[in-house]
């Protein structure tokens, strides 16, 4: 596409890239690789390792134990409802972000990412004030089931919103009209144009919401945590870590971690798919992609 | 889709009603909730030695973990982008994982990697404590705030391209003076809007550093921890105190994306 080979004069050059470094040159893929190891990837693999230290036998004895079962099925089971409630409400929100309008939309635009700036201990403890015993609306449900659900549909909105409204912005009108023309309903305009198209970002939401309701801590603790029926798994991890049981600890852990980077690979597909089949998305497709493709032989 | 008058109101008051009661009103409740009693209380309590001591660890924490996170960032952005490298794709895998661990699994990695019996539990054994102390906290902020510059830079840097780096380049311009002259000029709203991000989260992370501080009154408390700490102590007044100052930190927050979001569409 740009200026290739040809006026590019030696190989060493193109090997190179352009010569942007500065930062670049003494920041290679060492030094990158050597920060992302002290801070992220040896932690995790000492966790690994701890949970693996009595052996399978062990590790899987931990996993499976009454209450690891009890707090991993809650988890997943909240989480689950956690997704689909937020994955409608979210759509809505970005349907009326885009398509409507009404006094104070920007306010709200931007009220949809609190979730992401507020602390999720002060989103406990005021969830607890507000939905709690002292209830000003006289709604009590904390220390309940229906509290872990509130509490991760709080921390989990912005994810399907924001995965959404950007391929409702770019969506083709024109669609839609000549659907409309064609004696469409709003339903069916709905099922069969805006939903199909909205499709790969709302996976994309709902996966990223779903890892992050999966290890969400701080803002079930105040507000659900606590007694036994509702204790999701990141608080069974601690509980274990304060009773000394680090293998079991460890051992959840890994359960969890294997989630979310089950969760992370399928957002990756989702995305490498939404952009091999929507045309109106290829400008997402990253230029390096093609470089690096083009690259990897001389590389 | 033209949707009819009724249609249009019923997800007005569907959407809306949501947000109401899951945002709006819980941002309304903790201002009305703090000064229930008057101004008196919650500002003893932020004004208390330990709540003070929290407020400036926290401070601590986002002057360590902001500025590392966003020299790493600008870096590992233009490794992706601009140098093709066979570890890129690893890379990009490996900065996701911030976003999708749960903060108590990345604060229990730490507490078994530098604790009793861990790979690196010498260190501490030497003299220098990393658990239950400042590094270790300092620690989990680093690793919970990795991704957010990098996510945040690297489109800004496909998008403005290599054109005028490359023009700088051949009028005789080093590295360097390429990147301070052309390309951080460019990139800067996006490193901006990822630097907000960063502080936000380093201010409000609970999960990851409750495992590895032990929350000890004073000394290992940042304001989130200190907010856990009085309620559960029945000193709700300090506990709402101390949420308020995180919370009108949060609007910050919210008020510079917004900001951010604006300057880099422009």
């Amino acid at each position: 596409m740009e200026a290739h080979p040809a006026n590019l004069p030696a190989p060493s050059q193109h090997r190179a890239g352009i010569r942007l470094p500065g930062l670049g040159a003494g920041f290679g893929g060492g030094t990158v690789m050597l920060y992302l190891s002290i801070i992220v990837l040896l932690p995790l693999a000492a966790v690994a390792s701890e949970a693996f230290t009595g052996g399978i036998g062990h590790f899987w004895e931990q996993v499976t134990s009454p209450l690891a079962i009890k707090s991993l099925k809650l988890t997943i089971v909240c989480s689950l409802i956690v997704v689909v409630v937020n994955g409608f409400f979210g759509t809505i929100l970005a349907w009326l972000l885009v398509r409507d309008k009404f006094p104070g939309k920007s306010i709200i635009n931007a009220v949809i990412d609190l979730p992401f700036a507020l602390p999720t201990i002060v989103a406990s403890l005021i969830l607890l004030t507000l939905y709690g015993a002292e209830s000003p609306l006289g709604i009590d449900f904390a220390f309940t089931r229906t509290a872990i659900v509130v509490a991760l549909c709080f921390v989990t909105l912005p994810f399907v919103v924001r995965a959404v409204q950007p391929l409702l912005l770019e969506m083709d009108r024109e669609m839609e009209a000549a659907a409309a023309s064609l004696g469409a309903g709003n339903f069916t305009i709905f099922r069969r144009i805006i939903l199909p198209n909205l499709l790969p970002g709302l996976a994309a939401g709902v996966a990223l919401a779903f890892a992050r309701a999966l290890g969400e801590f701080g803002s079930v603790l105040l507000f659900a945590g606590g007694n036994p029926d509702t204790t999701v798994s990141s608080v069974f991890i601690r509980n274990q870590v304060e009773s000394g049981n680090d293998i079991g600890a460890a051992a959840v852990s890994v359960v969890l971690l294997v989630a979310s980077l089950l969760l992370l690979a399928s957002v990756s597909l989702i995305q490498r798919w939404a952009v091999r089949h929507d045309r109106s998305s290829s400008e997402f497709i990253p230029t390096i992609a093609k470089d690096v493709s083009g690259d990897g032989g001389g590389a | 889709m033209a949707a009819n008058p009724a249609s249009r109101w019923g997800l007005r008051v569907l959407g809306l009603g949501y947000l109401t009661m899951l945002l709006l009103i819980p941002l309304v409740m903790i201002f009305y909730k703090t000064f229930e009693e008057g101004i008196g209380p919650p500002l003893d309590a932020i004004t208390s030695p330990d709540g003070l001591h929290a407020l400036k660890l926290s401070l601590l924490m986002v002057a360590i973990a902001v500025p590392l996170n966003t020299i790493f960032g600008i870096g590992c952005a233009l490794l992706l982008v601009r140098h093709k490298s066979k570890l890129n794709p690893v890379i990009d895998a490996v900065i996701n994982l911030p976003f999708a661990v749960s903060p108590v699994v990345i604060g229990l990695s730490l507490y078994i990697l530098y604790g009793t019996g861990g790979w690196f539990s010498f260190i501490g054994e030497e003299g220098f404590q990393i658990l239950f102390a400042v590094p270790g906290m300092v620690l989990a902020s680093i690793f919970v705030s990795l991704p957010f510059v990098v996510r945040e830079t690297v489109p800004v840097l496909q998008e403005i391209g290599t054109d005028q780096e490359m023009a700088a380049s051949t009028l005789g311009a080093n590295g360097w003076q390429t990147f301070w002259k052309i390309t951080l000029p460019s990139i800067r709203w996006g490193v901006a809007y990822g630097v907000v991000l960063t502080t936000a989260r380093v201010l409000g992370e609970f999960g990851a550093v409750t495992i590895v501080s032990g929350s000890i009154n004073g000394q290992t408390q940042t304001l989130p921890l200190f907010v856990e700490k009085q309620y559960a102590n029945f000193n709700s007044t300090g506990a709402y105190g101390a949420s308020l100052v995180l919370a009108l930190l949060a609007l910050i927050t919210l008020f510079a994306m917004n900001l951010l979001k604006r300057k880099e569409d422009a």
